[in-house]
C-alpha cells in the first residue's frame, strides 16, 4: 500500500539512509479490543511525520507506544541502532507535546521549561541559559516567573513546546497540539510550528484528524484506519494518487466511480476510456476540481477527454471555489470545483482526463 | 427572584440552629471562665480573671496541655506516614482493586469508636492477645506492662482510629492530580521517584495540610481513648475539662481550659487553611 516509501529495516549501522526511528510490525490489544495491527513505517532524521485517523484509528495509541506510556503488545520499536521499546520513558531520547499541554501547575513558566534539565542535575548556569534561549525561541521571555493558570491556550502551547525542545530530543511527539485552540490562532501555530521544526532540525511525529493540517505541514502522512496503515507518502502523492477510496475519500474531497474495464477500457455507467488496466471491477477517485465544464465559446482543453452532459442539481459556495452537484442522464452524479458564479444552472457539458480518474482499491469493511 | 418570605423560611432554620447550639453554648462558656466557684460550691457570678491566672500557674494544667498536643502530634505524623502511603497506593497502583481497597479503609469508620478502643484493651492488656502471644512464644517472661496504660496505648489507639481522617483528604487530593502531569514528568526525562518528589508529592500538600490538621485536631480533644487505655501517665486536656464539669465541681475553670483549646484549634485550622490556598493551583 505505501508506494515510495517502504519502511527500510537495515540494521546496519552506518548506512547512510538508516531511518531514525524504526516501528516494526508493531501491534496493541486492550484485552479483545484490537486497537493497533502490524503497524511498520519508518521516520528519518529531520522528518515531519504526520500520523493521521479519526477518532479511535488507533493513532494516539501510536504515539503512546513511542514514548513509552503504553508497550506494544508485539512488535518491535527503533531508535538507529537501540532498541526503544524496552526502555522506560524517562529513557527515551523522545519528548512529547501533550494534548493539553500538561504544564505542571504548582511550577512557574521558566521552571517548567527548565524542568527535563534539572531533572538530568546540569549545572545550574546551562539550565538557565537553554532555558532562555528556549523561551525567546517560542518569544514567551516576558512570562518566564509566570504561573500557568496566569497564560493564554496558545502561550501554553508554547511552553509545552518549548519544554520539549528544550531537552533536544532525536524525535518529537506531539499529540492533537492544536486542537484546542481556535481556528485562526491554529492556523498561524501550524505555520509556526511548521518552521521552528525546519530550524531546529528535529523529526517530529504529529498525531491530528484534521486532514488540512496534516496537508500543511507535513513532509509525509502516514494515514491510519482502524488500527491499520492505510497509506504513507507525501501529502501531494496523498492527495494525488490515493491507494485506497478511503484515503481518497478521507484526505480532500472526492467521487468514487465504480467502473468495468474489459480490453483496455474501462466503462463507468455511459462513459468510457481507456486505461492500462487488466480486465474486472475497479474503482476510481475522481477530484471534483479534475472535472472541468467546458466553454461551448472556447471548446475543449484537449483531444484525449472524456466529455459528456450533466444537469446542476445542487451548488454550494466555499468562498474561494463553488461545490456544483451535478447528475448525468444515467443518473450519475458528481460533485465539481469550479469558479465562483452565483447561480449555476441548467445542463452543463463537462469533461475531465483520463489521467486523472485514479484507480484505488476498495477499502475493506471490517467488524 | 425568590419572596423575601421564602427566603427568611429557608434561612431561619439553620440560624436557629447555629444560634441555639453553638453561639449560645460558646457564649455561657466564655461567661463562665470568668466567674468562679465559692467554697460552698456555688457559682459566684463576679467577673474575675483567676482562672485563666490558675491556668498558666498550676503546673498539671499547662503540663497536660502540652503531653496532649505532643500526643497529637505524634498521631498526626504516624497517621499521615500510614495514610499517605496508603492513599498513594491506591490512587496510583491499586488498578481494579482500588475500590475495594478504598472501601476496606472505610469500613472502620462505620465501627464504634468504643468497640475500637476496647479492641486495644483487650490486645494490650496484661492477659492481653498479645502478652499472651509473647509469652507463649517465650520472647519475654512476664507481661511487658508499659503496652497498656501508657502514653503509648493512646498514641496507638488514636493513630489506629484517625487514620483514615489523615488518608481520605490525601487520597483526594491524589485522585485530582491529571495523570498527564505524571506522563509529562516521565517524558522529560524524569524517574518514578523524582516524579513522585517534585510532581505528585507538591501537588497533594493541600491534602496533606487538611488531613495533618484532622488527625491533630481530633486527637487532641480526645478523651476516650486516655480514658481507657492512657492510665494516670497517659492523661489528656480533655478528661481534666470532664473532671472539671464533672467531680470537681469547678465548671469556671473547665470553661477557661476549653475556650484555651478552642482558640488553640481555630488558629490551627485558620494556619492550615492559608497554607493549603497557597498550595493549590486550580
Amino acid at each position: 500500500m505505501a508506494t515510495s516509501t517502504e519502511p527500510t529495516f537495515s540494521r546496519s549501522p552506518n548506512s547512510g539512509t538508516q531511518p531514525l526511528l524504526s516501528i516494526r510490525k508493531v501491534a496493541k490489544s486492550f484485552g479483545k479490543n484490537v486497537v493497533l495491527r502490524d503497524i511498520s513505517l519508518a521516520i528519518a532524521e529531520g522528518e515531519f511525520l504526520t500520523i493521521l485517523g479519526e477518532s479511535g484509528s488507533g493513532k494516539t495509541t501510536l504515539l503512546r507506544i513511542i514514548a513509552g506510556f503504553e508497550s506494544a503488545t508485539s512488535g518491535e520499536i527503533w531508535m538507529e541502532d537501540e532498541r526503544l521499546d524496552v526502555l522506560p520513558p524517562y529513557r527515551r531520547r523522545v519528548n512529547t507535546v501533550f494534548q493539553h499541554y500538561a504544564l505542571f501547575p504548582h511550577l512557574t513558566v521558566e521552571e517548567n521549561v527548565g524542568y527535563g534539565l534539572r531533572v538530568a542535575k546540569l549545572p545550574r548556569e546551562e539550565v538557565a541559559s537553554r532555558v532562555e534561549q528556549a523561551l525567546a525561541m517560542v518569544k514567551m521571555t516576558a512570562f518566564a516567573k509566570s504561573k500557568p493558570a496566569k497564560i493564554s491556550g496558545g502561550q501554553q502551547q508554547r511552553i509545552a513546546l518549548a519544554r520539549a525542545l528544550v531537552n533536544r530530543p532525536r524525535l518529537l511527539l506531539l499529540d492533537e497540539p492544536l486542537s484546542a485552540l481556535d481556528a485562526n490562532l491554529r492556523r498561524q501555530m501550524q505555520v509556526e510550528l511548521k518552521s521552528l521544526q525546519r530550524e531546529v532540525g528535529i523529526s517530529f511525529v504529529f498525531v491530528t484528524h484534521d486532514q488540512e493540517e496534516a496537508m500543511v505541514m507535513s513532509d509525509r502522512i502516514a494515514l491510519l484506519r482502524r488500527g491499520e496503515l492505510e497509506q504513507i507518502a507525501s501529502p501531494r502523492e496523498i492527495y494525488g494518487q490515493p491507494a485506497t477510496a478511503y484515503t481518497a475519500q478521507f484526505i480532500g474531497h472526492t467521487n468514487l466511480l465504480q467502473g468495468e474495464v474489459k480490453g483496455g477500457v474501462v466503462r463507468c455507467h455511459s462513459l468510457d476510456w481507456p486505461v492500462g488496466l487488466p480486465d474486472g471491477p475497479v474503482l476510481f477517485s475522481l477530484r471534483p476540481e479534475n472535472l472541468r465544464i467546458v466553454d461551448l465559446a472556447v471548446g475543449s482543453a484537449g483531444v484525449n477527454v472524456v466529455r459528456f452532459r450533466g444537469r446542476v442539481c445542487h451548488q454550494a459556495f466555499h468562498g474561494s471555489t463553488e461545490l456544483l452537484q451535478v447528475e448525468c442522464e444515467d443518473g450519475l452524479k458528481l460533485s465539481i470545483r469550479t469558479a465562483t458564479r452565483e447561480n449555476w444552472n441548467g445542463d452543463l457539458e463537462l469533461e475531465f482526463a483520463p489521467e486523472d480518474a485514479v484507480a484505488v482499491r476498495q477499502s475493506e469493511e471490517r467488524t | 427572584m425568590f419572596s423575601r418570605a421564602y427566603r427568611a423560611a429557608i434561612t431561619l432554620p439553620p440560624l436557629l440552629w447555629v444560634a441555639v447550639f453553638l453561639l449560645v453554648p460558646y457564649a455561657l462558656l466564655f461567661c463562665y471562665s470568668f466567674w468562679s466557684v465559692s467554697p460552698a460550691q456555688t457559682i459566684v457570678h463576679a467577673w474575675t480573671l483567676d482562672n485563666y491566672r490558675d491556668l498558666f500557674r498550676v503546673n498539671v494544667y499547662l503540663q497536660t496541655l502540652f503531653r496532649s498536643m505532643w500526643i497529637a502530634a505524634r498521631v498526626m505524623l504516624f497517621s499521615l506516614l500510614l495514610g499517605y502511603p496508603l492513599a498513594y497506593y491506591l490512587s496510583f497502583h491499586a488498578g481494579v482493586r482500588k475500590e475495594l481497597f478504598y472501601q476496606l479503609v472505610i469500613i472502620p469508620l462505620w465501627v464504634s469508636y468504643l468497640v475500637r478502643a476496647y479492641a486495644w484493651k483487650t490486645i494490650l492488656g496484661s492477659d492481653g492477645v498479645l502478652n499472651t502471644l509473647l509469652q507463649y512464644v517465650h520472647l519475654t517472661q512476664h507481661p511487658l506492662d508499659f503496652l497498656l496504660y501508657s502514653p503509648f496505648a493512646v498514641v496507638l489507639t488514636l493513630t489506629h482510629i484517625y487514620t483514615p481522617f489523615a488518608f481520605l483528604p490525601i487520597y483526594a487530593s491524589l485522585e485530582h492530580i491529571p495523570r498527564n502531569l505524571v506522563e509529562a514528568s516521565h517524558d522529560l526525562g524524569a524517574s518514578p521517584v523524582q516524579t513522585f518528589w517534585r510532581v505528585i508529592f507538591p501537588l497533594s500538600i493541600p491534602g496533606v495540610l487538611a488531613g495533618a490538621t484532622f488527625a491533630f485536631v481530633l486527637s487532641l480533644g480526645d478523651f476516650l481513648a486516655p480514658l481507657l487505655l492512657g492510665g494516670p501517665s497517659g492523661i489528656m486536656i480533655s478528661n481534666i475539662v470532664v473532671s472539671l464539669f464533672g467531680a470537681a465541681y469547678n465548671w469556671p475553670l473547665g470553661a477557661a481550659i476549653s475556650l484555651c483549646m478552642l482558640l488553640l484549634v481555630l488558629a490551627l485550622i485558620y494556619l492550615s487553611e492559608s497554607l493549603e490556598k497557597k498550595w493549590s493551583f486550580r
